[in-house]
């Protein structure tokens, strides 16, 4: 088996004075694959979200992305280069829908912008992209004039990935992506996005503290604790034959794991 | 809590990388017709918890599952059946010993598999049958077993027809195709779990308990799907607490 990974993590360590926020993260992620991040309030987690995509300075470490003509480091890329990389091979939807999304523009704007970033211009064929992909996340079409806000949360959040999706990126980084909705319509955006990763062999990095999403999810799992991985490999592996002390508390601690 | 070392096996850095793996020949020293050798088998649990207690499993189990072989695990509740066998799936990590198999012509030690290997052995080589049914609530029955097949690269139209085809075998009333599984009885959702593992055709497969939700009729009609995997060179282990069915599709045992 030679598949390539798409993303490369090395050493990664990002600290805030004193606290070891991320503390030498290693890991591969391999093209179709939903990696799963798990760990409690403060382990680090949504930090090592925000360095992988060089949201925010890291303090060393190498983050390598290996797209179809060379690898790019993450740190040496120029600013400009590495804005329009996340705004098209990769994407980032973010846990409140709100942070996401422009509210102050329509549907179909939401998920034109990022379209016209990329440089599209005819306003037909953004039009009929917005609207292809909001029936794709399973927004009526007809929402596409209507603003954000009077969208419900789970609509929201479907909304976001949509926008992050229409670039069709390869890399999709997400934060509590189901945090905050409610069980049914928790069920269905899951649905949706196992649905969609197939479909569009997306790779994920999947950032939740609920048990129950990963399993449903992701196929490979890490445990965080204080910055640090604890523990790591295949999502049954570790929810079925958790190791480390910290997983076999969060695994006893879980109903129906 | 007490803080403990992580075992080795979970470090990385100690795994063989994919290059070196690939570069192994196949080893001589597996018979022709071997799809599985698993050998000195030691798995315990640490329940740190419990104040770190060890409870000791496996002790050196080894095993060979030839092709056309139906190997029964036999013996008492927490002898460590299903210990053994959820160590064959990679579901469990061993302590040490090694598990090989043969997945696409060349032989995996499944104990030092990256996760991405385990995932395509998966996919392709050893199926499962579990006792327990774990799905998103929205998805249809015909989806949830088509599923696995779907993902090794067959068609949708064709993945839906063979899981139809098996449903019709296992007699799972076609007005529960489509409806998700999460609503259904004990021995519904075990057919589907049946129909999902046995709809590809993968050489080695693992059966925890595969009727015990099953009346006589589709016990009957689980043990015709053993007889043809076997008819067809696959290797089957299985729990089977219903001695009637152990030993009519059963050639071997290995007691515990």
């Amino acid at each position: 088996m030679t598949i390539q990974p798409l993303l490369t993590v090395e050493q990664l360590t990002k600290t805030y004075g004193e606290i070891q926020a991320c503390d030498r993260i290693s890991f591969s992620l391999y093209p179709g694959q939903i990696l799963g991040i798990i760990g409690e309030s403060g382990s680090g987690k949504t930090t090592l979200l925000n360095a992988i995509a060089h949201r925010l300075p890291i303090d060393s470490g190498q983050v390598t992305y290996h797209n179809s003509i060379k690898p790019t480091h993450l740190a040496q890329l120029p600013e400009p280069d590495r804005r329009r990389l996340m705004r098209t091979e990769w994407g980032f939807v973010q846990q409140n829908p709100r942070d996401g999304l422009r509210m102050n523009v329509t549907a179909g704007a939401n998920i034109g912008e990022r379209l016209m970033d990329i440089g599209q211009r005819h306003y037909g064929n953004i039009r009929t992209a917005a609207s292809k992909w909001l029936a794709q996340v399973e927004i009526p079409p007809e929402r596409i004039d209507a603003f954000p806000h009077t969208f419900s949360g789970g609509m929201q959040q479907r909304l976001q990935l949509a926008r992050v999706l229409v670039t069709q990126p390869k890399l999709v980084l997400m934060d509590e992506p189901t945090g905050g909705l409610d069980v049914s319509v928790q069920a269905r955006l899951l649905d949706l996005l196992r649905s969609l990763v197939r479909t569009l062999n997306l790779s994920v990095i999947l950032v939740t503290h609920d048990i129950g999403v990963v399993r449903l999810l992701a196929h490979r799992l890490m445990v965080m604790q204080g910055g640090q991985v604890v523990e790591q490999g295949l999502t049954d592996q570790v929810l079925d034959d958790p190791q480390h002390p910290y997983t076999q508390q969060l695994v006893s601690a879980t109903l129906l794991p | 809590m007490i803080s403990g070392s992580i075992p080795s096996q979970q470090i990385p850095s100690q795994q063989i990388s994919d290059q070196q793996i690939s570069s192994q020949p196949a080893l001589p020293r597996f018979a022709a017709q071997t799809l599985l050798q698993a050998e000195q088998v030691h798995k315990g649990f640490t329940l740190h918890a419990q104040g770190g207690l060890h409870l000791s499993v496996l002790a050196g189990i080894s095993l060979t599952v030839n092709q056309g072989d139906c190997v029964a695990l036999q013996g008492a509740s927490g002898s460590g059946k299903s210990t053994l066998m959820r160590s064959l799936y990679a579901n469990y990590r061993v302590d040490s010993g090694n598990i090989w198999v043969k997945h696409q012509d060349s032989w995996r030690d499944l104990t030092q598999c990256q996760p991405h290997e385990l995932i395509a052995i998966r996919q392709h080589t050893i199926g499962y049958v579990s006792q327990f049914l774990r799905v998103i609530p929205r998805v249809p029955a015909l989806e949830v077993a088509a599923e696995p097949l779907i993902e090794t690269g067959v068609s949708k139209s064709e993945a839906f027809a063979k899981v139809r085809s098996l449903f019709t075998h296992l007699n799972l009333p076609e007005r529960l195709w489509s409806l998700s599984p999460t609503t259904f009885s004990g021995g519904e959702k075990q057919r589907v779990n049946i129909a999902r593992a046995f709809a590809v055709d993968r050489p080695i497969l693992l059966l925890d308990e595969p009727t015990a939700a099953l009346d006589a009729n589709n016990r009957e009609a689980v043990m015709q799907l053993i007889e043809e995997k076997k008819a067809q060179g696959c290797g089957l282990v299985g729990i089977f607490h219903d001695a009637d069915v152990r030993s009519s599709v059963c050639n071997r045992t290995l007691t515990f």
